[in-house]
C-alpha cells in the first residue's frame, strides 16, 4: 500500500480508468511514450501546460492533479472518516479514492469543511443562548409567567369551595399574566431572531472572546495589583488576546495610579462616590470608574460593571453586572447615560435606570465621555465614553432605558427608531 | 400558630398562589421579593423553611443561600431553590451551596406542597 499517492500515479490510475493507451495519451499533449511513463512511475516532476494538457486528455481538473491539492482534499477526508467511527471505511484507501476518483473525494472533503464550519456555527449560537444575559431574563420572564398561570389556574380548578373574592382575584392574575406572557414570549422571540441575524455573518467577535477570559477571573487578575504584565498567551485567536493586552496595560496604568489598598480604603469611606474618589486621587473620572469596576470581588466591595464606547458607539468593552449588558448584535437603547456623555463630552452623569418589564434591577449608572491620547493641531480629538453601573438603592426613581428598539416595550419612546416586535 | 415559612421570590402572582396553598395549608407564610434586602428580612425573624428564588432583583438567590449556610442562625434552615432553569449544573450549584431542595419552574402546587411538607418533617 503507497503510502502516498503522487501525481504521476493519480494521472496513470486516471488513464487507465479510461482505457486510453499511454502512447495515444502521449501524443496528443505532444510527448514521448517513454517520458510520459517516467512521469507516470513519479520519475519526472509535471507542472505547468503539460499538466494542464495532460489533465484536460484525462478529463479532469488540473489542481486534482497536483500534490497541493490531494494534501487539501486528503485531510478532510480522514476527518470526516475518523467523526464517523461507526462507518466501516476502507481507510488505508484514502489516497487511492483522491487519485481514482478526484472528483467525488473533492466533494466528500467539501462537505466535511461545511460540516465542520457548521458545527462551530452552531456551538457559538449555543454559547450565546446560554450566555447572553438578554435572553436569559426574557426566557425567565416567560417561565415565571407560565408559572404563576400554572398555579393559579390550579388553584382555581381544584378549589371548588374557593371564596369569591379570592376566585375575582385569582382570575384577575391569570388576564394579567397571560396578557403579559404573550408579550414576553415576542420579546424573547425579538432576541433570538436577532441572534439569528448576527449568527448569519458571524460567530463570537474577540471582544466576546476576550469579555469571557476576563470573566472567568471575576475582571480582577492580582497579578495587575502586582505591577506584574499579562501576556494571555494562552488565548488562541489574536484579535482578542491584543484586546486582552490592551485591557492589561490600562488596568495596570490605573493600579500604579491607584494603588489597591489605599483606593479600597478610600473607596470605602467615601461610600464609592466616584466625585470624591476623583477630588481625593486627583484623577479623571472615567479612570476612577475602571478602577472601581476592577476592584477584587472577595474584599466586599459592591457589584460593579463598566461600558466604554468610542465616539461612534460601538462598545468597545463592557464587564457586565446582573442584568446589565449592552447588546451584542444590533443597536442599544441611545438613552443610556454612555451614550448621552458622548453628545456632552467633559459633563459627568448620573442617573439611575432600569430595563421596562418585570422585576429588573434599577440601576445607578455614571458617565462621562473623555478625550483620548494627546491633544494635537492636526488631528481630530479621539473622544470615548465611560459608564460604571451599580445596582441602585432604592431611593431614586429610575428612568426606564431600553435593551434595544425591537424588543423595548416603552410606548411612545421619542428616541425609537425601529418599531418595536413586542 | 403554624410553622412559619418565608418566600423569597419577585413575581407577584406566584407569591399570591403559593402564599394561598400553604396557608390553606397551615402554614404561616412571610412573603419577601427583593435580593437586595432578603438576608436583612430573615434575620428579623429566623423562619422554619425558606422557598427562594434564584433571579431576584439586586442580588442572585445563590449569594443569598451562600450567607444562609454561613450563618450559624440560618445555616440549618432547609431552604427549597426555585429556578427557571432546569439545567444539571444549575441543580449541582444549587446543592453544592447547601440547597436541601431544588425545584424548576414551571412546578404544580402539589409537588410545592409535597416538598414543603418533606423538608417541615425532622
Amino acid at each position: 500500500m503507497p503510502d502516498r499517492v503522487l501525481t504521476g500515479t493519480r494521472a496513470r490510475n486516471r488513464r487507465l480508468d479510461l482505457g486510453l493507451r499511454q502512447a495515444h495519451v502521449a501524443r496528443i499533449v505532444g510527448i514521448s511514450g517513454s517520458y510520459l511513463n517516467l512521469i507516470e512511475h513519479n520519475r519526472r516532476r509535471i507542472a505547468g501546460k503539460l499538466l494542464t494538457d495532460l489533465a484536460e486528455v484525462l478529463q479532469i481538473d488540473a489542481a486534482l492533479l497536483s500534490d497541493d491539492t490531494t494534501d487539501a482534499i486528503l485531510s478532510p477526508i480522514k476527518e470526516a472518516a475518523a467523526a464517523f467511527p461507526e462507518a466501516i471505511v476502507e481507510d488505508a484507501r484514502a489516497e487511492e479514492l483522491v487519485a481514482r476518483f478526484p472528483g467525488w473525494a473533492a466533494l466528500v472533503a467539501a462537505q466535511r469543511r461545511r460540516i465542520t464550519q457548521l458545527e462551530e456555527r452552531t456551538e457559538a449560537l449555543s454559547n450565546r443562548l446560554a450566555h447572553d444575559s438578554q435572553i436569559a431574563n426574557s426566557l425567565h420572564e416567560v417561565i415565571s409567567t407560565a408559572t404563576a398561570i400554572r398555579s393559579t389556574a390550579s388553584i382555581l380548578a381544584e378549589t371548588p369551595d374557593l371564596d369569591r373574592e379570592w376566585r375575582a382575584r385569582f382570575h384577575t392574575n391569570i388576564d394579567t399574566d397571560s396578557a403579559r406572557l404573550a408579550q414576553s414570549s415576542q420579546a424573547l422571540l425579538g432576541f433570538l431572531d436577532m441572534e439569528m441575524e448576527a449568527g448569519d455573518t458571524q460567530t463570537e467577535s474577540a471582544m466576546e472572546v476576550a469579555e469571557a477570559e476576563l470573566a472567568k477571573s471575576g475582571f480582577y487578575f492580582p497579578d495587575i495589583d502586582a505591577g506584574m504584565e499579562l501576556r494571555f498567551d494562552d488565548v488562541e485567536e489574536p484579535s482578542a488576546r491584543e484586546i486582552l493586552r490592551n485591557w492589561a496595560k490600562v488596568a495596570r496604568n490605573d493600579a500604579e495610579r491607584l494603588p489597591l489598598e489605599e483606593f479600597s480604603q478610600a473607596a470605602r469611606a467615601t461610600a464609592y462616590d466616584p466625585a470624591r474618589l476623583a477630588a481625593w486621587f486627583n484623577v479623571p473620572l472615567n479612570v476612577i470608574f475602571r478602577r472601581l469596576a476592577h476592584l477584587p470581588t472577595d474584599r466586599e466591595h459592591p457589584l460593579m460593571g463598566l461600558a466604554v464606547c468610542d465616539a461612534a458607539g460601538v462598545v468597545t468593552f463592557q464587564k457586565p453586572v446582573l442584568d446589565f449588558r449592552l447588546p451584542r448584535s444590533g443597536a442599544a437603547c441611545p438613552l443610556w447615560p454612555l451614550y448621552q456623555a458622548l453628545t456632552q463630552p467633559g459633563r459627568a452623569i448620573r442617573r439611575v435606570v432600569r430595563l421596562p418589564g418585570g422585576a429588573h434591577t434599577p440601576f445607578e449608572c455614571f458617565a462621562v465621555a473623555t478625550p483620548v491620547g494627546d491633544v494635537s493641531f492636526v488631528a481630530e480629538p479621539r473622544i470615548t465614553a465611560t459608564m460604571l453601573v451599580r445596582p441602585a438603592k432604592n431611593e431614586d426613581t429610575p428612568d426606564v432605558v431600553g435593551p434595544g428598539c425591537r424588543v423595548c416595550t416603552v410606548k411612545d419612546c421619542t428616541s425609537r427608531r425601529h418599531p418595536s416586535l413586542v | 400558630m403554624g410553622q412559619r415559612v418565608l418566600l423569597i421570590e419577585d413575581e407577584p402572582n406566584i407569591i399570591e398562589a403559593i402564599s394561598y396553598i400553604l396557608s390553606k395549608d397551615g402554614w404561616t407564610v412571610h412573603t419577601h421579593s427583593d435580593g437586595e434586602t432578603a438576608m436583612e428580612k430573615v434575620m428579623q425573624g429566623v423562619p422554619d423553611l425558606i422557598i427562594l428564588d434564584v433571579m431576584l432583583p439586586g442580588r442572585s438567590g445563590y449569594d443569598i443561600l451562600r450567607d444562609l449556610k454561613a450563618q450559624d442562625a440560618t445555616a440549618d434552615v432547609p431552604v427549597m431553590m426555585l429556578t427557571a432553569r432546569g439545567q444539571a449544573k444549575d441543580r449541582e450549584m444549587a446543592i453544592g451551596l447547601g440547597a436541601t431542595q431544588f425545584m424548576t419552574k414551571p412546578f404544580s402546587n402539589a409537588d410545592v406542597l409535597e416538598s414543603v411538607r418533606a423538608l417541615a418533617t425532622p
